[in-house]
Parts: structure tokens; C-alpha cells; sequence
């Protein structure tokens, strides 16, 4: 099983004011080529869990151990290298403004490789073809729409085939279109490239279709985890209200504050 | 007590900035130094930086050159010195105004779009994709931009100094009837070489320095906002405005006389 283990988060916690933890002894495990999901409201900590993997944040106690290295122990050579095993894509894509759909997904290959220039050329043209955007090579990240762009930066994250794949929101804010392309892709490359996959989302339905796993996180802890099925049957009432999306439960509706009556003087 | 125990804090996180901006610029002058094994990024950012920056630069520098021939004019002729106007001119602009002129300029045109251009990279997570690549974002992104505006600077000066010239020539010369040959022979024989343009390109080399500097570390440290990058996009011009005209001060008395 410990082998069968591509990365694993254990007992992190970090808070960016030491008196105040936005992530609480976090324990995750990713098995190799598989697809899991990290899911939780707004504001519990799910984007932080990816920057602590990325090494972007430091925790204050628990590791990161990335096929075998603990990310957070690596000086910056070190560190560079091991999130060449990574491909990340961001909530808005993050694409690079002054540069081309072909030079964005260009970019990785031509840093990091000698390749000649035809070879990335073919390369790239591939990537941007398993996306379905090879016609649109030459447009300015500008002039696509937003599902393309997610695309667009989907094939930058996989340009140097990476073992890992983590998507931060991937579904956030599409049409339903590019919401089901985006989640076929996802699903797709997986098993095309044989990596593991990590999904950050609260888009319960389109990820439950597509996981293999799950960790449902609230307030900077993991409150649940398991296969899609055992999470539909949880009978945790925070658990049940999230994946049924209720207005009111143990996520209370009101931010807390004094009551009404008390407020407006009645 | 309180009152100390704040002064303390304050004047602790006054030096640790400090600190912080002194290894930023440690960081970025060796990654700079690296970058220069990547021409083509630096001649890329030259032409962003330096070729859009001419038209600026020109223009201000005519007109300086004009008001300078103007008032130069109605000063020296007042002691009948009029054919001094190149002299005067010529002095004026290179040991002064070519370099503090341009650079308050520079910092106008070009260190604002670099503080914007890096503090936009940073709110759409350009900076944190690049790191997340592998790739050093201050390598790629920010040596290059500072190499290149290092480049730039004394070029746009001498760019300046020259087109001043030639404004206050037309004033001068053509315009009020100055003696041509006395206004060339005047200022050939009066300027030096390494004591006024030497020590003018000195200058700019270090106003350039620090209007990169600032333009590139207040870009990288901005608030990932859009009201974050338009407060950052300010503080580079009153920064840079501000410790340029200081230090002009200073390599003044160091260079010309004086301390």
C-alpha cells in the first residue's frame, strides 16, 4: 500500500499568523493513477492544501512526501525539480498575457528541454489537439473565452507529461459545455498519462462522475473521506448538508452576529 | 511604555524591510547577471522598455532644449555673453538635466508599465504558475527586464541630452540669431569628456538602477489585487521620483565639487 502511494500530506497544519491555523492536521493519501477529489465550501482551505503540496506555502508542523521526497525539506534546485513532476492548473488558468496559445503551452517544453524547435512544435500542436484547441494555436489568451483558456492551460499542464495533476477549481464558473469538456478531459488525460490526479472543487455532481476517491474538508479539516458512494451515505450531518447543498445546517446560514430584534432596536 | 514598545516594533520592521529589499536586489543582480546567457528575453525587453520610452524622451528633450535656449538666452545676454548659450546648454543637460529629467520620465513611462506588468502577473497567478512549473519567476521574468532597463537608461539620458541640444540650437541659433560657430566652438571646448558626459552617464547608469529596481520590487511585492497593483503603479513614481532626486543631490556634491 505505502508504495502504491505517489503523495501523501500528513499531520500538516499551517496558518499564515502562527496564533491562527487556516489548515488543521490534514491527513491525505493519492495512489498512483488514481483520481481524487478534495472538496469543501469557500474559504475551508482546499486551495492552501495544493499550495502546501506546490511547496508555494510552508507549514508550521507535517510533511509533504511527493513520490518518496518530502517537498518542504528540497532547496530551491531541488524544489524546481520536483514540481517538474507536477502539472498544475489554476482556478483562472493563469496564462501567460504576452504570450500565444502555442507559446503558453510552448513555454515548460522550452524551458526546461534542449528540444529542437520543430519537435516542440509537434509537441505542442499534440497537446493543444488533446484538448481539442489546435486550431486556435495562434490566438492571444485574450481572444478565447474562459472554457477555452481552462483548456488551453490544461495542455500546458500536461506539456512535460507530468506524474501528478493537480486542478485548482477546474469547474469553477463554465458553461455546462465546457463544464462537461473540461471534466471528460480530466478523466481522459488521467488515464492517457497514466498520472494521479487531484481535484479541488464544490462541484459535487461533475466530480462525484469523475473520482475515484474523496476528502471532504470544513474549516481547515478533513471531516470526511471515501469513495463517492460511501460519501452519499454518510450520515455526518455537515457531510450531508454540503453534498446536498442545504441552505441551513451545521454551516449555519448568518454569519454570526447579535440578534435582530436587539440590532434594530425592537 | 506602549509608545516605546511601538517605536520598537516600527523601527524593527523598517529594518527588516530593509533587509528584505537589500537581498531582492542581491538576488536579482546575480540572476541578472545570469540572464545575460538569454540575449534574446534582454533584447526583447529592451525594445518594450527602451524603444517605447524614445518617443517620450525625444519629445521632453526638445522642448527642455528649447525652453533651456529661451532662458539661457535671456540670462547670458544680460552680460553679453550670449555665444556661451551652447556652453551652457551643453553643461546643463549633461550633467543634470539629461539624466534627472530622463529618469523621472523613465519612471513615468517605463517603471510604472513594469510595475503594473509584474503586479498584473501576480494577481492572475502567472507568477505562481511559472513557479509551479519549476521555473524561477525573478529569473525569467524581472532579470531580464532588469537588465535590459540598466541598458536602457543611459541610452534614453544621452538620447535626451542630445535632442536638448539641438532644441536650443534651433531656439538659439536659428530662431534669436546666436552666433553659430561660438555656440559649437564654445561648447566643444568647454565640456569634458570624462568630468561632465562621463560622470552624466555614471549617474544615469545609477538612476536607471534604481528606477528598475523600485519599478520591479514594488510590482513583486503588490498586493494581488486590482487595487493592490494600481497603489503599487503609484509608489514606483513617487519612489523612484523621490530617491533619484535625493541621490541626484548626492552624486552631485560627490562627483562636482562640493562635500
Amino acid at each position: 500500500m505505502e508504495n502504491d502511494t505517489f503523495l501523501s500530506v500528513e499531520s500538516l497544519s499551517f496558518g499564515y499568523n502562527p496564533g491562527r491555523l487556516i489548515l488543521k492536521n490534514i491527513n491525505m493519501h493519492f495512489r498512483r493513477g488514481s483520481v481524487v477529489a478534495l472538496m469543501g465550501g469557500s474559504g475551508c482551505g482546499k486551495t492552501t492544501v495544493l499550495r502546501a503540496i506546490g511547496a508555494q506555502v510552508r507549514p508550521q508542523s507535517g510533511r509533504v512526501m511527493l513520490d518518496g521526497t518530502d517537498v518542504h525539506k528540497l532547496d530551491r534546485a531541488g524544489l524546481a525539480a520536483a514540481r517538474r513532476k507536477i502539472g498544475m492548473l489554476f482556478q483562472h488558468g493563469a496564462l501567460f498575457t504576452d504570450l500565444s496559445v502555442y507559446d503558453n503551452v510552448a513555454f515548460p517544453l522550452r524551458e526546461h528541454t534542449n528540444l529542437p524547435s520543430a519537435m516542440i512544435r509537434d509537441l505542442v500542436l499534440m497537446k493543444l489537439h488533446a484538448v481539442g484547441l489546435r486550431g486556435a494555436s495562434r490566438l492571444m489568451p485574450a481572444e478565447v473565452s474562459g472554457g477555452m483558456a481552462r483548456r488551453v492551460a490544461l495542455a500546458r499542464s500536461i506539456a512535460l507529461d507530468p506524474p501528478l495533476l493537480m486542478y485548482d477549481e477546474p469547474f469553477a464558473g463554465l458553461d455546462p459545455i465546457s463544464l462537461g469538456t473540461i471534466a471528460h478531459l480530466v478523466k481522459n488525460l488521467n488515464a492517457a498519462l497514466g498520472a494521479t490526479t487531484m481535484l479541488v472543487t464544490h462541484d459535487v455532481a461533475e466530480t462525484f462522475r469523475i473520482v475515484d476517491y474523496a476528502y471532504v474538508m470544513s474549516a481547515g479539516e478533513v471531516i470526511a473521506e471515501g469513495t463517492p458512494d460511501q460519501l452519499m451515505a454518510s450520515t455526518d450531518p455537515q457531510v450531508k448538508q454540503f453534498l446536498n447543498g442545504r441552505r441551513d445546517g451545521p454551516v449555519p446560514f448568518h454569519y454570526p452576529a447579535a440578534p435582530i430584534a436587539e440590532e434594530l432596536g425592537l | 511604555m506602549n509608545q516605546i514598545a511601538a517605536l520598537g516594533t516600527w523601527a524593527l520592521g523598517c529594518f527588516a524591510s530593509l533587509g528584505f529589499s537589500f537581498r531582492f536586489l542581491v538576488r536579482l543582480t546575480w540572476l541578472s547577471i545570469l540572464s545575460l546567457g538569454r540575449p534574446r528575453l534582454i533584447v526583447e525587453q529592451l525594445y518594450f522598455i527602451g524603444n517605447r520610452s524614445l518617443s517620450i524622451i525625444t519629445i521632453s528633450g526638445l522642448f527642455v532644449g528649447f525652453v533651456l535656449g529661451l532662458q539661457g538666452y535671456y540670462t547670458l545676454e544680460r552680460y553679453g555673453s550670449a555665444e556661451a548659450l551652447g556652453l551652457l546648454v551643453a553643461l546643463s543637460l549633461s550633467r543634470e538635466l539629461g539624466p534627472v529629467v530622463s529618469a523621472l520620465l523613465f519612471a513615468g513611462r517605463a517603471g510604472t508599465s513594469l510595475t503594473a506588468g509584474i503586479g498584473l502577473m501576480k494577481a492572475g497567478e502567472q507568477l505562481a504558475a511559472m513557479e509551479m512549473m519549476g521555473v524561477d519567476p525573478m529569473a525569467r521574468v524581472l532579470a531580464p527586464r532588469f537588465v535590459a532597463a540598466l541598458i536602457a537608461m543611459p541610452l534614453l539620458a544621452a538620447m535626451f541630452s542630445a535632442v536638448g541640444v539641438m532644441g536650443s540650437w534651433i531656439v538659439g541659433v536659428q530662431i534669436i540669431g546666436v552666433d553659430a560657430g561660438s555656440f559649437w566652438s564654445q561648447m566643444q571646448a568647454g565640456v569634458d569628456i570624462r568630468n561632465d558626459i562621463g560622470n552624466g552617464v555614471i549617474k544615469s547608469m545609477i538612476f536607471g538602477v534604481i528606477c528598475a529596481f523600485i519599478a520591479l520590487f514594488v510590482g513583486h511585492e503588490a498586493t494581488a489585487t486590482p487595487e493592490g497593483v494600481s497603489r503599487a503603479t503609484t509608489d514606483t513614481v513617487v519612489a523612484s521620483s523621490l530617491v533619484v532626486l535625493g541621490f541626484d543631490f548626492m552624486l552631485t556634491g560627490l562627483m562636482f565639487g562640493g562635500f
